[in-house]
């Protein structure tokens, strides 16, 4: 047993497995950015890097094919630690290569909590429109709302991975249950023929319009459109099964229980306490050229409790970080008048900066403590001999 | 022993070469060619000399700038230039059209044997075939790039090249009509009559109503020429601001909305009929009156158009690429024969060719107020520039001529490689937005950029070592042993600076995207550098390799600088698609299986290789 142990612990603080894993961790990075062909940049991180194992289907089957991010990248994190318990003692002289090995350390934790933390969502706004929210790129969610009281909408938001896994969702404010009967991750929309092309719904829109199922797309020029049919159960007369669909810009509305309600998919939301508005989008090009010089939206940000109430100007290479949140240029539409910005939210984006800055001035360090021995040396040697 | 003056006055000899190439260009007729080519012009959103003009075009399109006419008289990019705006006629019998796929040629029913020097066609011989390149290049433009057949690419490009061509021949003249430089006289002495007529209350003139048809008919051709034309010639009125500047076309349409014609339309009028009436002085006599104006109204862009065409002129790559490959040759035989004098003088060269591609990256980075590293072009340039920087540091602490070697190969090949990518057109373009930014440029890509030097030059060292190990004697204990100190020292240096290079990298994401990892393809190439870099390194502590398979692992390196240097870019993704490229794909292969040829080469038995056996 005791050798066991001292061979794993002798395994672990290897150097040996350190050049493993750093081949096994190129060669991921590697076809990780073929597969992007494929993929695109989203699809290719769950698949490789955010997994312990990565699958691939193999003629319909799905075969493990390679340690995945979190694979590599843990064991990394486990041999550099284990190895500096182990047998790093500090001296002077290795002072850089510490250092380098302890940002290394922060570097790999910052791009786990990352991978972890990490929210992308969009906001679009058109000139003069003002928002207080924004939108998931790619998770969506099933909304009741309860809009009985003109004043006030009581909303229920269910996720849409539940709509996938057609699990049923009884929710206290909800005086029905409600259950996905079918789920399409990507879809298109067409009109009902006449005739009755055969649809699930029962009531609403989705009497006239069918979704039809498409392949899940991974272009980053292109967007997903997921549909679901939701029937909605209650134990008296139930509101029926409703076709919705991200595609169907406005919610449904029907009455139940003698009160009013509205249904629809829609992409999962982030309320923010302020809001934006978009004064002014700007597209320069260089004169004479389609080459986009620059991109700018003029947006004032205001707070309920009116504590800021200003103009910013983001721009590229110019971020608006906000109460956690940072919103960046990234596209336009509608013949410059929409703005798209993206909005991150990375509660770990300090961490890679303070490894970073450990890695490099080890690096330097360590640099400079060999070149300043290597000229040494150097200048010793040419001087010997003038010596004898 | 005597003191040997071959080093000094091969230096001497190479130096006077030199200075031969960067004097300034002189007229080879009685026209002032020169002084026409240094005008300025707005093309793709910079100011820049028609010279840059006719050269980038030249290569766009033959992939030379040298012109023969078919009487067999060289011609400048500047004469050309002059024939292609003025006297289209002439300028259609050029052979300025590069084709080399067969089935293209076979589009226009042409042979080989029909072009000069078997591939460059003129626009006569195209012209009766024009709509069908149309209609394949149409059916080509279907096709993503990246996926396209030789074939379609061929038409894409010619059909490109063929339209760049026209738009340059209509900036200046309209090509339908051959007595547009009369009629536009015509026009000018008509504009206040013709003007009058059709103001309300007009006709009391009894010319009026003839001048108002003219002016009718010039309307209509002068909107055309300013939607078509490529040169935007006319100067804005406003010096610092580019977007003022306009067509000819432009420029002639806005007279007849308020009766005054912009002089420099005129002028270029003049300089035209000059040019088609045979007439030097009064040519001449326009270009010299158009430069006095421009030189008191914008000082600087003249300055900076001058510069410009003296360092078109006096090509300093192309100069500095010869000079590498003479002290490459210089300083291998120096390892045979010689090795003091010839090695002094190898040294020697590459001090000229590095001193000369200083020069030449500093114009270019005052000429684009940028930081040296702006586009796949310049990266190259800047990859040799480093790398032949390290070597220099190489020799003066070994003086082995390992250095110049290494500096000649790695400096020949990246030079080589730049003038490829050339060919794509103008190599100083302006920044896409996210992009523009001068201090990343200067940090974030120039840390990179030479972190890729490092890499490829503890390759090339390495291949060096494999190479004089194998086939040669040369490779003594102590050779082998200065060799393997430099590579491990260079990779030491490349580790450092791809990592910090790729870690700005990060910040600058982080600042203008908000995160600062993505996966992005051009990010993850930085990073497998590095990791290769952290890879050599580690077995070397760990003492898994020794000197040959550091060599082994160095020479791996090439490879893998070489896919993200230009393997993402082949990708077509991401957002560092300022790159794209497509034809390089094959070189990309060959260079790849070359190197791991080498690497199979490391691997052979001791006994085979010709330095250690002879040792035995």
């Amino acid at each position: 047993m005791k050798t066991i142990l001292r061979d794993l612990r002798d395994f672990l603080v290897s150097l040996q497995l350190t050049v493993a894993l750093l081949v096994f961790g190129m060669l991921l990075v590697f076809a990780a950015t073929l597969d992007q062909t494929n993929l695109g940049i989203w699809g290719i991180q769950q698949k490789w890097f955010h997994t312990f194992i990565v699958w691939q289907d193999v003629r319909g089957v799905n075969l493990p094919i390679f340690p995945g991010g979190y694979f590599i990248g843990g064991l990394l994190l486990i041999n550099l630690l284990a190895a500096h318990i182990e047998r790093f003692k500090f001296t002077w002289r290795k002072a850089g290569i510490f250092l380098t090995h302890v940002g290394l350390i922060l570097l790999l934790i910052g791009e786990l909590l990352s991978g972890l933390w990490q929210e992308d969502f969009h906001l679009r706004l058109n000139e003069g429109e003002t928002r207080n929210y924004a939108e998931a790129f790619r998770d969506n969610e099933l909304v009741v709302t309860d809009v009985t009281d003109e004043k006030f909408d009581d909303v229920v938001a269910i996720p849409e991975i539940l709509l996938a896994r057609h699990t049923p969702v009884q929710h206290p404010r909800l005086p029905f249950r409600v259950v996905a009967k079918a789920h399409y991750p990507n879809s298109i929309l067409q009109m009902r023929k006449p005739d009755g092309t055969p649809t699930l719904a029962t009531t609403g829109l989705g009497r006239e319009v069918v979704a039809v199922p498409q392949p899940i797309t991974y272009k980053t020029d292109e967007a997903n459109m997921p549909s679901a049919y939701v029937e909605l159960i209650a134990p008296d007369a139930s509101p029926g099964i409703f076709l919705v669909s991200t595609g169907l810009v406005a919610p449904q509305r029907f009455d139940y229980g003698g009160r009013t309600w509205k249904i629809g998919l829609r992409a999962k939301r982030i309320y923010k306490p302020y809001s934006l508005t978009l004064v002014k989008f700007s597209h320069d090009r260089y004169a004479g050229t389609e080459i986009p010089k620059n991109f700018s939206s003029r947006i004032k940000l205001t707070t309920p409790d009116g504590r800021d109430d200003r103009e910013v100007l983001v721009y590229m290479n110019n971020p608006l970080r906000y109460a956690g949140l940072t919103f960046y240029q990234s596209g336009f539409a509608n013949n410059d008048r929409t703005t798209i910005l993206q909005v991150v939210r990375n509660p770990s984006w300090l961490l890679p900066y303070v490894a970073c800055a450990l890695m490099t001035v080890g690096l330097c360090a360590q640099f400079f403590i060999h070149l300043v021995a290597f000229v040494q040396k150097r200048r010793a040697k040419l001087s010997a001999p003038a010596v004898a | 022993m005597k003191k040997s003056f071959f080093p000094a006055l091969a230096t001497l000899v190479a130096l006077v070469a030199v200075a031969v190439t960067i004097r300034a260009p002189r007229n080879t007729s009685d026209y002032d060619v020169v002084g026409f080519t240094k005008l300025p012009t707005l093309v793709n959103g910079r100011l820049k000399p028609l010279d840059t003009v006719a050269r980038t075009t030249l290569l766009i399109t033959q992939g030379r700038q040298r012109v023969t006419t078919p009487d067999g008289k060289s011609l400048t990019p500047g004469e050309w230039l002059l024939d292609v705006l003025y006297r289209p006629k002439v300028a259609d019998t050029y052979q300025t059209f590069e084709i080399v796929h067969p089935d293209v040629l076979a589009l226009f029913n042409l042979a080989t044997t029909d072009g000069a020097g078997g591939k460059r066609f003129s626009a006569n011989q195209l012209a009766g075939r024009l709509n069908e390149l149309e209609r394949q290049s149409k059916l080509a433009d279907g096709t993503e790039a990246p996926i396209r057949t030789p074939f379609q690419r061929g038409v894409v490009q010619l059909r490109d090249s063929v339209i760049l061509y026209q738009r340059l021949q209509n900036s200046l003249n309209d090509t339908t009509s051959p007595d547009f430089l009369d009629r536009l006289a015509r026009f000018e002495k008509a504009l206040p009559t013709g003007l009058a007529a059709t103001a309300p209350r007009g006709g009391a003139n009894p010319h009026g109503s003839d001048d108002a048809k003219l002016l009718l008919e010039m309307s209509s051709v002068f909107s055309s020429l300013d939607s078509f034309a490529y040169l935007r010639t006319i100067p804005s009125d406003k010096p610092d601001d580019p977007t003022g500047w306009k067509t000819a076309g432009g420029a002639w349409s806005a007279s007849l909305g308020n009766g005054r014609i912009a002089p420099a339309a005129l002028t270029y009028a003049e300089i035209g009929r000059g040019w088609q009436l045979h007439n030097p002085e009064a040519f001449n006599k326009a270009v010299r009156t158009f430069r006095q104006s421009l030189d008191t109204a914008m000082p600087d862009v003249m300055r900076k158009c001058d510069v410009e065409a003296r360092f078109n002129s006096s090509q300093p790559f192309y100069t500095s690429a010869t000079l590498y490959v003479v002290a490459f040759l210089i300083a291998v035989v120096s390892w045979l024969r010689w090795p003091n004098e010839l090695g002094k003088t190898a040294f020697a060269f590459v001090v000229i060719a590095f001193a000369l591609s200083t020069i030449g990256i500093g114009a270019r980075m005052w000429l684009e107020a940028r930081p040296p590293v702006t586009n796949l072009y310049s990266s190259a340039l800047f990859v040799g520039w480093g790398a032949v920087a390290l070597c220099l540091v190489l020799e003066f602490f070994f003086r082995n001529a390992i250095g110049s070697v290494a500096a000649g190969l790695v400096g020949f090949a990246t030079l080589l490689i730049a003038h490829h990518l050339s060919l794509g057109g103008d190599t100083m373009e302006m920044m896409r937005a996210v992009l523009d930014s001068n201090f990343w440029l200067a940090t974030h890509v120039v840390t990179v950029t030479i972190g890729y030097s490092a890499t490829f030059l503890a390759g090339f060292l390495a291949i060096i070592y494999v190479m004089r190990g194998v086939f040669t004697r040369s490779l003594d204990a102590a050779t082998a042993d200065a060799l393997t100190r430099m590579v491990y020292g260079i990779v030491c240096f490349a580790t450092l600076f791809s990592f910090v290079g790729t870690v700005l990298g990060g910040i600058w994401a982080d600042q203008s995207w908000g995160r600062f990892w993505g996966w992005d393809p051009k990010e993850n190439g930085a990073l497998i550098i590095v990791i290769w870099n952290a890879v050599i390194l580690h077995c070397r502590w760990g003492g898994m390799v020794k000197q040959r398979g550091l060599m082994a692992l160095a020479i791996f390196g090439n490879t893998v600088t070489a896919w993200s240097w230009f393997g993402v870019n082949m990708l077509g993704v991401g957002l560092h698609s300022y790159g794209f490229m497509d034809s390089a794909m094959w070189w990309l292969i060959a260079f790849v299986a070359s190197q791991v040829a080498i690497i199979a080469l490391a691997g052979l038995p001791m006994e085979m290789w010709r330095s250690f056996r002879a040792k035995a």
